[in-house]
């Protein structure tokens, strides 16, 4: 044998463009669809509605369905941002109480200054775009877990909402504002209703649903989506091939704070004052949403469709309960097992669905 | 996959650097990295040609892992040279290397695993249409394309829609490859592709290196399997405790010697008559250690 001999491999022939391997066969229609992310929550919000449906004849009803609907558009909207976020593998526990320290800032802003609402509402949102921010940056920047910046974050946040507020107003709720300039127009904007068909329906969800599409779409269709799934699917690889891992984070983190700017205004302006205590345990509602939404605790995978059902299935709950005649006490009990179910569900449909 | 054992010596290549009119893309010389005052790397010369595979072997702790980190811009040199086209470079991060056409394929393949191949394969250099507030991801543009570039190394996949953890191992190598070539790679630099594979996913693997290098890359293949790399390689160099102790080219040097050299080769002659002294221990197929000095032609065939 002679030593020049040429490296022993070759390029392999280009195959034709038809060819296929013929090793997998194409998944049943039924199977590919399953292994969506959303449509587990899609069969498990159709149960719970017809559910209702039978128990509580009062659900029937148009405006009854309109108080559903409302009730989910709040968590909802919410739900929405802390989704997209959990899709780039972060948690936000602050998110709750950042609704309220946005509904706070406006109020108390507008309020002691004597200044438009719209000077508020302004504010607010900055300061809300400012916790996203400093969230998403502590958790580039020093690499600890989400889970533990957010914890930091929520606990500041709840004690300065509630001594914040005191220090202002001697008092744990802010001042009425519905007599400022400017409360009007904002109310129009942030918590109107709407007539169809001789029901009321509150602005918040068009809203909701509009968030939801363009979440959709964002996520779907454009290249910030794909990043969402890369930096939450397996970070350093993302950074690897030049995925912005930074910004795309600490825009999500933001995101967040604007949902929760969105929703403390809502607030005020349906209520015209706000309660500087509440706001606890609303995060792990908008994480729960999201997670009987069929995303994943750990990133990388989800929709922004299946939140629409996860935060309808808790507005569904909720009134439904109601509407029953039963003790609402069950009210957390009942999503516990919801939640738990939805899981196994979601779990049990994609290990099914995506099976080799 | 399709597979065409006929013609594997189709393709004619030079064994030697090819001289003047195509220079090296990268050359070290004298190349080192101290980190502290540990030296992890010294005295490494090495050229990577266009249409070449030059393997770097050694074992664990050898350096392999630095050299290519200095290579592909996530660590500096201390000491030597470093160019890129005859000029002195020194980059910064990774995005540096990749714009003067060098790519990695690292062992972890920096891919996402959830995600869809063909998103996989155009992540971060996403191709898009529309106008700015309406723009979006050019879908069809890119599944067409990347199952076009896959197809052209060779590659068939039935659904780029499939996520790409549930390719095989050596599916996802071949992916991750297509993709920087894809993306204009001059140099390709390949981590241990063949270290976590079967015999048959390696050989798909390195089918893929020999596209890659006949598509005019030069690639530099690190490795610690000799046979792999005799397989594909023109030019061998085998680094041992940071430092570089043989460089030949495929004609100077035989599979026998290259394993040799991979399994410590020189060390265990050394310890030849140590070990002649211990019962039990056959040296007779021990090589001397004059045969392991110079990286000399032999006249011994591969095997």
């Amino acid at each position: 044998m002679t030593q020049h001999a040429e490296p022993a491999v070759t390029t392999p022939p280009a195959p034709g463009p038809k060819e296929t391997d013929g090793r997998t066969a194409e998944r049943p229609l039924a199977l590919r669809l399953l292994a969506r992310p959303e449509v587990g929550v899609f069969l498990g919000a159709a149960a719970v509605y017809v559910f209702f449906l039978i128990a509580a004849p009062p659900v029937r009803d148009g405006s009854a369905m309109a108080t559903v609907l409302y009730q989910s558009s709040t968590i909802g909207i919410m739900a929405l941002p802390v989704a997209l976020l959990m899709i780039g593998g972060e948690f936000d526990l602050s998110s709750g109480v950042a609704v309220i320290t946005s509904a706070l800032t406006a109020s108390m802003l507008s309020y002691q200054l004597t200044l438009n609402v719209w000077a508020g509402v302004f504010v607010a949102l900055l300061v809300s775009l400012a916790v996203g921010f400093f969230n998403g940056w502590m958790v580039v920047k020093t690499g600890l877990p989400s889970f533990l910046v957010t914890l930091g974050t929520f606990l500041i946040l709840q004690g300065a909402n509630l001594a914040v507020t005191k220090l202002v107003t001697t008092n744990v709720a802010t001042d009425d504002i519905s007599n400022m300039d400017g409360f009007e127009q904002a109310r129009k904007v942030f918590a109107s209703s709407f007539d169809i068909g001789g029901v009321q329906v509150k602005i918040t969800v068009f809203y909701w649903l509009v968030f939801a599409a363009i979440a959709t779409w964002v996520l779907l269709r454009t290249k910030y989506g794909n990043w969402i799934f890369a930096v939450g699917g397996n970070k350093e690889s993302a950074r690897a091939v030049g995925v912005p891992v930074t910004f795309t984070k600490i825009s999500l983190f933001m995101l967040v704070g604007l949902g929760a700017w969105f929703v403390g205004m809502h607030q005020l302006f349906t209520f015209n004052t706000v309660q500087s205590g509440e706001g606890v345990g609303q995060e792990l509602i908008y994480i729960a949403a999201a997670v009987i939404g069929g995303c994943l605790l750990t990133g990388g995978y989800g929709s922004a469709i299946g939140p629409v059902f996860g935060a309808f299935m808790f507005g569904m709950v909720n009134q439904g309960i109601v509407f029953a005649g039963w003790n609402p006490d069950w009210f957390k009990a009942f999503l516990g097992v919801m939640l738990l179910g939805a899981v196994l569900i979601n779990l049990w449909v994609r290990q099914s669905a995506t099976r080799r | 996959m399709t597979t065409n054992e006929s013609g594997t010596h189709g393709a004619i290549l030079p064994d030697v650097a090819p001289e003047g009119e195509d220079g090296p893309i990268v050359e070290l010389r004298n190349a080192g990295k101290a980190y502290g005052n540990i030296r992890a790397l010294h005295g490494v010369s090495l050229k990577v040609f266009p249409s070449q595979v030059t393997c770097v072997l050694g074992d664990n702790g050898a350096g392999k892992s630095t050299l290519i980190k200095i290579i592909s811009g996530l660590h500096q040199h201390t000491e030597g040279e470093f160019l890129v086209d005859g000029t002195p470079v020194r980059f910064s991060t990774p995005r540096d290397a990749l714009d003067k056409g060098i790519a990695t394929v690292y062992q972890d393949l920096a891919v996402v695993p959830l995600m869809p191949v063909w998103r996989n394969f155009f992540l971060g250099s996403e191709m898009t249409k529309g106008p700015w507030p309406l723009r979006r991801l050019d879908i069809e543009k890119m599944k067409q394309t990347a199952d076009q570039e896959l197809r052209n190394m060779g590659i068939v996949l039935d659904n780029l829609e499939q996520p790409i953890g549930t390719l095989s191992g050596g599916q996802r190598q071949c992916v991750a490859i297509a993709r920087a070539v894809y993306f204009g790679a001059r140099v390709l630099i390949l981590d241990e592709p063949t270290a976590a594979l079967g015999v048959k996913q390696s050989g798909v693997v390195l089918k893929y290196i020999a596209a890659a290098r006949d598509r005019g890359l030069g690639v530099i293949f690190i490795t610690h399997n000799p046979h792999h790399a005799y397989m594909v390689g023109d030019h061998f160099s085998v680094l041992r405790l940071g430092t570089m102790e043989l460089s030949a080219s495929r004609s100077e040097v035989s599979l026998e010697e290259l394993t040799n050299h991979m399994a410590g080769g020189a060390e265990l002659a050394a310890l030849k008559h140590e070990l002649a002294q211990v019962r039990g221990v056959d040296v007779e197929e021990l090589p001397e250690e004059e045969d392991l000095t110079a990286p000399v032609a032999s006249s011994e065939g591969a095997a």
